[in-house]
């Protein structure tokens, strides 16, 4: 059941956060070079970018966000990337952070991971009972003894989770308290994450079709401290969440795992001065059981449709306990308004 | 067949982990050569072997191994007529071991599993690498993307709420396989060829309310917490069906676990698989479970466990009251399933006394 899916049918949308993004794109050329790239550049920052030459790119800048008109989303920070989503014309998109660089495998081999997110997007996704050998479209493995013939087709996989090697995506605390640790560990395996179960999908190193994913991938969740450390924020953690639970009502799937980036240090020694006032300590706690017992109605046959009932179930049930979520409630609503008026769309 | 060892390997534990607290459990119908590979990390445990076939063969033990050998007269004589539940001709008459066994952890492996090597050539302990993921926590509220948050160089990742940090206990370590994959008939035979060359180097948490098939051919569980469960059904002489005996287990146990709120674990250690059975003859085995695995997934998927079941015992002795109302429809083996599972249960409380009664955490 793989698609067939074209080169030419993907976006890289890149958020750029610090003004040279020379060594990263020179590190990504043999794998970019024939994509056209997106460049979303953090409103905060005032420096120049510098990009070099070689690449079909296009780079957004604060001024280009006006076309929204009046909007309640922040696309500061990491949130930047959201904008290059609504802009872009593709079906899929591929996201990485500007602080990451292609990894080795356990052979040695420069990984090139955006072949490996076209690859988990374009098998399918098995997220009714789980493979113990992870996936089982992948060359040399298979589906297991016990595992129904009928659940063997899969379905679409929508959303593709990668990781990070070196500085992996750790909360302040945990940056902190392990500050030498660094995840030496390369996992060769994709998988899907199974129906009803909940992840944290973290936006460092992410793909996914944005044709149908596109209204549920939004900046919704702002700490009252976000900050342009990926550990001052849970914006991609809440987003991917909604997406799950979308997914998982409308029979999409959602994989992790390969591919890696090698995601360097700069931010590592940090994360202390971001503990003091650390709302993302308690954040989780509430959010999460709030999502594992979610249930949207079944008259909720698209995403846009999820996404609406989703929000006005966050207002809902989460607005009282913290003022950010009601916000991230609006800010879901906001983002379905602008995903029609300016996001829905494919070239 | 591997070489005889005579000296342990570099790579043998000095103290091994949990020596007086674990069981090795081994069905065998052939030879216990294997053993000889295994030796430097089996050899400070105690071995239950569960003799299968013709109880008038004898099976020769490597020296030097501490064991206890049950052949079928043995099971006859201890269960008397509860020995019905315990299989015949067919590896699921492990479980016979699991129930005599008076240690808190089980460890059970083919005897055709030998000792894989890991990407750096090192021999893997298999067991100490059970024995680790047992003794850590377990994590099935949510997924963790660095997989075994416990493990050395990992962590919780970003986004991981701090009071689910704790994990819950980990009732079952369930073990890959290198060379000879565990694939069904139909796969084997359009596949005779592919082997599993692919060590992937992690350990993860199944989610709560995922269920998997699990292969009780590298396996390890703490038989406080989940034993009862782990009643490896009907199988092969005058049975309907074969090799579904660790799946059957499986779904049992991960509904069971499900609702006490234990973890279950996959992935790490590899054992080298050297032996494709006849995939012919596995077809026939397998054939019914092919179809009825069907219906007894969505069963599975959709069972629920009445809340006042807060021991194993309880949760088993409800599911198969389900298996015979639901599955019983399907067929009338399911009915005798159900009643051998009552049975089993009988039989291991009768062997297991003090444990009869023993709260294993909260139900949900």
């Amino acid at each position: 059941m793989s698609l067939e899916i074209q080169d030419s049918e993907f976006d890289i949308v890149i958020a750029a956060l610090q003004p040279n993004l020379t060594t990263f794109f020179e590190a990504w050329r043999p794998f970019f070079s024939r994509f056209h790239i997106i460049v979303v550049k953090d409103p905060d920052l005032d420096e120049e970018l510098q990009i070099p030459t070689g690449f079909d790119v296009k780079v957004y800048t604060k001024s280009d966000m006006g076309v929204l008109g009046d909007t309640s989303i922040n696309f500061s920070g990491h949130s930047c990337r959201y904008f290059g989503y609504l802009v872009s014309r593709k079906k899929y998109v591929i996201s990485i952070d500007d602080n990451c660089l292609p990894a080795k495998d356990n052979g040695g081999l420069i990984v090139d991971a955006v072949s490996q997110h076209m690859s988990n997007l374009k098998t399918p996704a098995t997220p009714f009972f789980f493979n113990t050998l992870y996936d089982p479209f992948r060359k040399g493995a298979d589906f297991v003894r016990g595992y129904p013939f009928s659940l063997r087709e899969g379905v679409e996989c929508m959303l593709s989770c990668g990781l990070w090697l070196h500085n992996a995506d750790y909360d302040p605390m945990t940056h902190v308290v392990k500050r030498n640790q660094r995840n030496t560990t390369y996992v060769d395996a994709v998988m899907t994450v199974p129906l009803g179960a909940m992840m944290p999908v973290s936006g460092i190193n992410v793909a996914f079709n944005r044709e149908v994913l596109g209204p549920v991938m939004f900046p919704g969740l702002r700490l009252r401290k976000d900050g342009k450390h990926r550990w001052d924020t849970l914006e991609d953690i809440w987003n991917g969440l909604c997406a799950k639970v979308v997914c998982d009502r409308l029979g999409y799937g959602v994989k992790t795992g390969l591919p890696y980036v090698i995601r360097s240090d700069v931010e590592a020694g940090q994360a202390l001065e971001s503990l003091k006032e650390w709302e993302g300590v308690k954040v989780m706690d509430d959010v999460l059981p709030f999502f594992q017992s979610v249930k949207l109605s079944t008259t909720a046959t698209t995403v846009e449709d999820c996404v609406k009932e989703l929000a006005s179930i966050v207002k809902e049930k989460l607005g009282p306990q913290n003022a950010i979520f009601a916000r991230a409630a609006d800010a879901m609503e906001e983002w379905t308004k602008l995903w029609e008026s300016h996001g829905a769309q494919s070239s | 067949m591997a070489t005889t060892v005579t000296a342990p390997s570099p790579s043998a534990p000095s103290t091994p982990l949990l020596k007086d607290e674990l069981d090795i459990v081994i069905p065998t119908i052939r030879n216990l050569d294997f053993l000889e590979m295994w030796r430097p990390f089996f050899q400070p445990y105690h071995l239950i072997i569960v003799q299968d076939g013709d109880p008038s063969k004898t099976i020769n033990v490597p020296e030097g191994f501490d064991y206890e050998l049950y052949n079928r007269n043995d099971i006859n004589r201890i269960l008397g007529p509860k020995a019905s539940c315990i299989s015949f001709k067919d590896s699921a008459c492990r479980c016979f071991g699991y129930m005599v066994s008076k240690k808190k952890y089980v460890f059970t492996i083919d005897d055709d599993c030998f000792v894989a090597k890991d990407p750096s050539g090192k021999d893997i302990n298999a067991l100490e690498q059970h024995i680790k993921n047992l003794l850590s926590p377990s994590t099935p509220l949510f997924f963790n993307t660095l997989y075994d948050p416990y493990r050395e160089g990992a962590d919780f990742v970003r986004g991981y709420p701090f009071s689910l940090r704790e994990g819950a206990k980990t009732a079952v370590s369930h073990g890959l396989w290198l060379n000879i994959p565990d694939y069904d008939a139909p796969t084997q035979m359009v596949k005779p060829r592919e082997r599993n060359t692919r060590y992937v180097d992690a350990v993860m948490t199944v989610p709560k309310g995922t269920l998997f098939p699990m292969c009780g051919m590298n396996l390890g569980f703490d038989r406080e917490l989940i034993g009862p469960a782990m009643y490896f059904g009907l199988m092969g002489d005058g049975q309907p069906i074969g090799r579904y005996d660790d799946m059957w287990a499986g779904w049992c146990m991960k509904v069971i676990c499900d609702h006490l709120g234990l973890g279950v674990k996959t992935g790490l250690p590899y054992i080298w698989h050297s032996k494709a059975s006849n995939p012919f003859v596995n077809l026939k085995k397998e054939y019914k479970g092919i179809f009825w695995q069907e219906d007894i997934i969505p069963f599975f998927q959709n069972v629920t466990i009445p809340k006042e079941c807060d021991t194993v015992q309880k949760c088993y002795l409800a599911l198969s009251e389900q298996v015979r109302e639901k599955l019983g429809k399907i067929d009338p083996y399911f009915i005798k399933l159900a009643d051998a599972m009552v049975t089993w249960i009988e039989a291991w409380d009768e062997l297991n006394p003090s444990t009869a009664a023993v709260e294993n955490g909260k139900a949900n």
